[in-house]
């Protein structure tokens, strides 16, 4: 089983029981890492595979495979293991095995709430995905679950409502776990500002998920209620406003789409100076510019809803707010591209995966600006153009970058370096199809196809024909990137304490494979000043 | 390099492009429209674009040049006191700033003037049904129930070996279009009976959400000479079949319409009252637009 094969070197000296009841019982930060970036993975490759049956279905126009209901579960489901259950628990997973690494920790604060939040995440996606075998089938309205329609829906409604319940008690005890072991277990001497980007990032991602998932949580209750109990909350028939819960609903989800990319920004925070050799330019000016990136993630959130009939001040409220983030965004782009400037670059895979990150993140800003122009949206707005701009954000952004942090800190993981070639190749294949795969989307949209179709008009034929070759091409090379994983487990050249050459952070003072137990004994404040994040002349 | 061989696969290719039978598929672009308004609407989205592709070149292009030039296997030495500037950073804070403000003026005329509705001289009730349309016109009583073609219903169910290019605008046609002048200014007044739908005509550059238990409004005025058929869809996954409640315009000059509303008035205003008008809309025009 690949879950062992990471500790086995250490059962020596680490008293911990063996076999699975290690699994269910750790409160190691390590073990639970280990937990959330397996269970992220399968999720990945669970959620990728209904991509596969949605690209395979829009192939060609005509019906071929699906019924449309199944179809609407496919898109349903497939954002919903996405964004909950591939995507927050990798990033969770990184915050666990790295922060206390980062930060000079023991473990994290509180262990034994890391084990429960965890383990309810498989109940959490046992409930969801038993939906497809009830009586009306999976959710099918949309992860946005937007009522009227999602209060249709058949035996699985009130499962998928207990599955986001336990998905965001998940979330909010990883949160309030990561926030007081940042703020209680630095090291002394880990000063605020002297912690690495991918901290920060997180610690403010971590407020994020604490404002917003009992939000979420509290929307989706309503639905319950509106379903089960009579109240009509949505209901216009009974004095409720079905808009209301989408204006609740994206409250909620703005800020969570920042829950997704703000970890990332972090990422490449760590990854493009240590194969510039340089370190972070304007680290202040970043961690400032993710604070406002977070602040604004509040104000935006009728952007979404550009097309529901809002007053002309709230519309331009909405536009005008959402432009502003395009500022902070550009400072981190800018500083990224201003720390590889007058560096000395080498481009390992973790590199590559950040570089692509950089152009192809930046063009889901620039369509992301389009779509802030209220007017302009009414025409993008459920469109294909949409679907190209947040797959353009979230695959090359959130994805790519957790790719690219697995093969940062894989060899510290392992104590083995992996395969660079096949990673290359990895890197390779993914950038060219997922290209193939989400720009001809952005001509989909603008020609006038809408979102959560089954079937299209015969003009839309080629163009998701492209779409849909890109999308194989993706979905197989990611097989590439299981198989390196646990090719590197099983074995592989032995990994120096610090992995690459330009690497800077404690995480590197550790030796490599990390052992079960670090940093029980803070490091001194001379390993802190000189591992620090950005290079002090002091 | 083959420099030749590049030219000629470049003239190749945009010569598949710009011929016209490839042109209708390989579509890339928002369509103008037929009113002034969606024009306005077309040219604030090439505005962007343009912006967006100015401003990708200055900073991939520094990118490139970056990762080109700055290469350890070149022999690169990083200057790892380059970590702050002050001076870079206000600029690359304020032109951006700039940039926005330049975007926002026009946006924000463009958007007023969507917002203003008054003045129409029709008034047209739209209200979405799972999965059909309904369009009433106020001051007439004239009602027309709008639904997917029979073609397309056919070609569109699982394992019906039609061909769907053999069927005549393939999920983009209906039974009962909506007919509507040219040269006079509508207005829309948007609702739903079941669950929200959204209505969306590419042409008019209006999307509309269907609420039930709420109404919304929009208008269009659509040019004199721009007569013809116009298709939509449905923008809101509304349930099964979202994907199957299409939306014809047919745009008449205004005498023709009259001509139209009168008759279907005089069709409509049955002996029964109580009985359902709907059914007995014309059908569509036999000609495709």
């Amino acid at each position: 089983m690949a879950y062992s094969a990471t500790a086995e070197s250490h059962e020596h000296h680490d008293h911990k029981p063996s076999g699975l009841w290690r699994w269910l019982s750790t409160t190691n930060h390590k073990d639970i890492g280990t937990l959330y970036l397996i269970f992220a993975g399968v999720m990945f490759f669970v959620g990728g595979s209904m991509a596969m049956v949605i690209r395979l279905e829009l192939f060609k126009p005509g019906m071929q495979f699906l019924d449309p209901a199944f179809f609407n579960s496919m898109t349903t489901v497939h954002a919903l293991a996405m964004i909950f259950g591939a995507v927050m628990p990798a990033w969770v997973g990184l915050a666990n095995w790295m922060i206390p690494l980062q930060v000079g920790a023991p473990d994290m604060a509180l262990p034994r709430m890391n084990n429960f939040s965890f383990w309810l995440l498989p109940f959490a996606f046992t409930l969801l995905l038993i939906g497809f075998f009830v009586p009306g089938g999976a959710p099918a309205g949309g992860w946005t679950l937007y009522p009227p329609l999602v209060l249709q829906g058949g035996d699985s409604f009130p499962l998928a409502i207990f599955a986001i319940h336990l998905m965001g008690a998940s979330s909010i005890m990883g949160a309030i776990n990561v926030i007081v072991t940042i703020m209680n277990m630095r090291a002394p001497g880990m000063t605020l500002l002297r912690m690495p980007l991918f901290v920060w990032t997180w610690l403010i991602t971590a407020y994020l998920l604490i404002a917003v998932m009992p939000v979420l949580a509290g929307a989706v209750t309503m639905l319950l209620t509106d379903h089960f109990f009579g109240t009509s909350f949505f209901s216009a028939s009974g004095g409720g406003d079905p808009v209301m819960f989408q204006h609740v609903f994206w409250f909620f989800g703005h800020p969570e789409v920042y829950i997704l990319i703000l970890p990332a920004f972090g990422i490449v925070s760590e990854v493009i100076p240590t194969f510039s050799r340089k370190p972070l330019f304007g680290y202040e000016a970043m961690v400032y510019a993710t604070a406002s990136i977070a602040f604004l993630s509040f104000i935006v959130w009728a952007h979404h809803m550009f097309t529901v009939g809002m007053p002309l001040a709230g519309e331009l409220f909405f536009m005008l707010s959402t432009m502003l983030i395009a500022i902070p965004t550009g400072v981190k782009v800018f500083n990224w591209s201003a720390t590889m400037w007058k560096g000395s670059l080498t481009f390992e895979p973790p590199m590559l995966f950040c570089l692509a990150f950089l152009f192809l993140f930046s063009i889901g800003g620039f369509s992301g600006l389009m779509l802030a122009i209220a007017p302009a949206d009414f025409q993008y707005q459920d469109t294909y153009f949409v679907v190209a701009h947040f797959h353009y954000v979230l695959v090359p952004g959130s994805i790519f970058t957790i790719i690219a942090a697995v093969y940062y800190w894989l060899p510290k993981w392992t104590g083995h370096m992996y395969d660079m070639t096949l990673a290359k190749w990895h890197f390779w294949l993914s950038t060219i199809f997922v290209n193939v795969l989400f720009f001809p989307q952005h001509f989909l949209g603008l020609a006038g196809m809408p979102r959560r179709i089954p079937d299209y008009a015969t003009q839309f034929a080629d163009w998701n024909m492209v779409s849909s070759i890109g999308g194989f091409g993706f979905g197989l090379s990611q097989l590439l990137f299981p198989y390196i994983v646990i090719k590197c487990i099983r074995g592989g050249e032995k990994a120096a304490a610090r992995v690459w050459e330009g690497a800077h952070g404690l995480e590197w003072e550790v030796p490599s494979p990390a052992p079960y137990h670090t940093w029980e004994t803070a490091p001194s404040l001379a390993v802190i000043h000189s591992g620090g994040e950005h290079w002090t002349e002091d | 390099m083959n420099m030749k061989k590049l030219a000629t696969a470049i003239a190749v290719v945009t010569a598949a492009l710009a011929s016209p039978a490839a042109f209708a598929a390989w579509t890339l672009n928002m369509t103008p429209g037929i009113s002034a308004i969606s024009r306005r609407i077309y040219d604030l989205h090439m505005v962007m674009y343009w912006w967006c592709v100015a401003i990708a070149i200055v900073v991939f292009g520094f990118m490139i040049y970056t990762m080109v030039r700055f290469r350890k296997s070149q022999g690169a030495v990083p200057d790892t006191k380059l970590v702050h500037s002050t001076t870079v950073e206000i600029i690359w804070t304020v032109i951006p700033v700039l940039i926005l403000i330049i975007m926002a003026v026009p946006a924000t005329r463009t958007l007023i003037e969507t917002d203003d509705a008054s003045h129409s001289q029709l008034t047209i009730r739209i209200t979405g049904y799972q999965w059909k349309w309904g369009y009433q016109y106020v001051d007439s009583g004239v009602e027309v129930l709008s639904t997917l073609d029979r073609a397309s219903n056919a070609a569109r169910q699982l394992g019906s070996n039609i061909d769907p290019a053999t069927v005549p605008n393939y999920l983009l046609n209906v039974d009962h279009p909506l007919v509507v002048p040219a040269g006079v200014k509508v207005r829309l007044l948007i609702s739903a009976q079941d669950v929200i739908h959204s209505w969306w005509v590419p042409a008019l550059a209006i999307k509309k959400d269907a609420i039930p238990g709420f109404v919304n409004e929009a208008w269009f005025n659509i040019d004199a000479d721009k007569t013809g058929l116009y298709r939509g869809q449905c923008a809101e996954l509304c349930g099964r079949d979202h994907g199957f409640m299409p939306i014809v315009i047919d745009v008449r000059s205004k005498a023709d319409f009259e001509a139209w509303l009168k008759t279907q008035q005089a069709m409509q205003r049955p002996a029964d009252p109580a009985a359902p008008a709907v059914a007995t809309a014309a059908p569509a025009p036999a000609h495709t637009g």
